[in-house]
């Protein structure tokens, strides 16, 4: 088990590094398309009170957090994997060493984890400073955030395994990334919408995301979601099998 | 000498398209192999195969004992490869890539250190360490490749193309370096164009075309299979070849051929045993 973690470890090590090199291009990166979600949505269109209650800014950052958590872990994962498979062709020097296929899976999203992580952590302390009377911190968060930044670095290698160009990869976000971040609940209740909506939102990993963490972000208004939050491992758990099998028959 | 590398059958498509069909190849403990074919007759197929990049549909491929599928880690601990195309992380410095590399083979902090400054240093790399990769020239890319495919003491290296696109110097160096390496101990897979590249450093020279082994020796024997003689000469602005098993013969036909003809007698030399074999010149 020490081995796989070693693995993991040193198999991300060179991403980590790609990281710390773009510290703060990476970071401004990161925060800029969440604050201008926060403040157009938030503030500009400000609504007043939610359903639920809470007034309405309180309700969309967790919904930011979790759009946030796509956007910075997808796109982290998929671009450096796109980038080091098609041009750069360093994935293959990995692929022909003697590592093993989950120690890939895992160590290749880690950067996407923790930009991930970097980027809800900063929106999500913003949050407890303008909503403090509502949006609370509890180990709830912390897991739905962690999880829901791993089924996206997850769904990032799948897309980056997948892609047979860079025009493959834009067009995979323009297609399905840039609808999920709109439509899964993260400025909205999915709940308003009508059922046959509904359905489809609900096959969409980030709608899970988003009520987790909004249900674990307002412990006082909703009770957490621990079903978006299995939908949510198991979105993650069909990631990991899709890429360890992508991998594994070297398919890529 | 023992084998270290044994194709056996290897059948791999692209779709509809066969790569390699039913290779069957092996390469000894030891030596510099020197792979030749046309554009498209399988040699990267065959290095990326034996390299576990590629899957295949049919046969097995055994290096140092191990089965390449099957038996993959294992497999991969002995390989080191450079590929065609230069393959550094151009978002890392030379020596993040070369950690990286250490990495991915496991080595610990201070195996990987002495191991990085012993090869910097051998290959000259010192200075360039902690640069970045596109500050470097193609022929120092390749030769911190090399540093990278050899960090963990591999028992062959796969070499594919190692020399295209660099100058006639950068070429020389890098023919130095594998020459070394080759004196040292490691068995060198390598695939080329350049024939000249082949006959100079290669101990046996495999010929690929449609995916199969069309020919197989030493640069000497296959020169002789073909004639130790050629006469070349011009008609219709078009170049022929002759080749003849002795140079008596040779002469003979020569002096049969106009002076218009632009008659040149030579000795043979792999390149068209090449043309001979698969039809085409080198490269096309």
């Amino acid at each position: 088990m020490g081995n796989f973690f070693k693995q993991v470890y040193y198999i991300s090590w060179a991403d980590l590094m790609f990281m710390k090199h773009n510290f703060w291009n990476i970071l401004i990166m990161t925060v800029m398309s969440p604050l201008l979600y926060l403040i157009a949505f938030g503030y500009g269109l400000r609504t007043g009170t939610s359903d639920i209650g809470v007034p309405y800014v309180a309700f969309v950052i967790p919904g930011i957090v979790a759009l946030s958590s796509l956007s910075s872990s997808f796109a982290s994962t998929s671009t450096r994997m796109n980038v080091q498979r098609l041009y750069y062709k360093s994935f293959d020097e990995m692929m022909m060493c003697p590592l093993s296929t989950s120690a890939i899976v895992f160590g290749k999203c880690m950067l996407g984890l923790i930009r991930g992580l970097l980027g809800c952590s900063l929106m999500y302390a913003l949050g407890m400073v303008l909503e403090p009377e509502y949006i609370s911190f509890n180990v709830l968060v912390v897991a739905s955030i962690l999880m829901s930044c791993m089924v996206f670095s997850m769904l990032g290698m799948t897309a980056a395994l997948l892609a047979k160009s860079h025009q493959s990869m834009a067009t995979f976000n323009s297609l399905i990334i840039l609808p999920m971040n709109f439509l899964c609940g993260t400025f909205f209740s999915v709940d308003s919408l009508n059922p046959i909506f509904q359905a489809i939102l609900y096959c969409l990993p980030l709608t899970h995301a988003s009520q987790c963490i909004r249900s674990a972000a307002l412990p006082d208004y909703l009770d957490f979601t621990w079903l978006s939050f299995a939908a949510l491992f198991i979105f993650g758990l069909a990631f990991y099998v899709i890429n360890y099998h992508l991998l594994k028959t070297r398919k890529v | 000498m023992s084998d270290i590398i044994t194709i056996t059958n290897v059948v791999k498509k692209y779709g509809e398209k066969t790569a390699l069909n039913g290779l069957n190849l092996t390469v000894r403990e030891g030596e510099l192999f020197g792979f030749l074919g046309p554009n498209g007759a399988g040699k990267t197929t065959t290095v990326r195969c034996v390299t576990s990049l590629t899957n295949f549909q049919e046969g097995t491929i055994i290096v140092d004992g191990h089965d390449a599928v099957k038996d993959q880690v294992e497999a991969k601990k002995v390989m080191g490869l450079i590929q065609q195309q230069i393959s550094l992380d151009k978002d890392l410095t030379i020596r993040e890539n070369m950690i990286s590399h250490a990495m991915y083979h496991m080595m610990n902090k201070k195996d990987r250190d002495a191991k990085i400054k012993e090869l910097s240093d051998y290959f000259d790399l010192g200075e360039y360490l902690d640069k970045p990769v596109d500050s470097l020239s193609g022929g120092w890319k390749k030769r911190a490749a090399i540093v990278c495919a050899a960090l963990h003491s591999p028992k062959v290296l796969f070499l594919d193309e190692p020399t295209s696109g660099l100058d006639v110097n950068a070429r020389r160096l890098l023919w130095d370096i594998i020459k070394l390496m080759n004196q040292k101990g490691t068995t060198i897979f390598l695939t080329t164009h350049y024939i000249e590249e082949a006959e100079l450093l290669c101990d046996r020279v495999g010929i690929i075309d449609h995916g199969k082994i069309i020919a197989l020796d030493t640069p000497a024997a296959l020169c002789e299979s073909v004639g130790k003689y050629a006469v070349e000469y011009m008609v219709d602005k078009n170049t022929k070849y002759k080749y003849f098993k002795d140079q008596d013969e040779a002469k003979q036909f020569a002096s049969t051929l106009d002076v218009s003809n632009n008659v040149l007698l030579r000795r043979t030399n792999l390149e068209d045993v090449f043309v001979e074999l698969t039809g085409t010149h080198v490269g096309v």
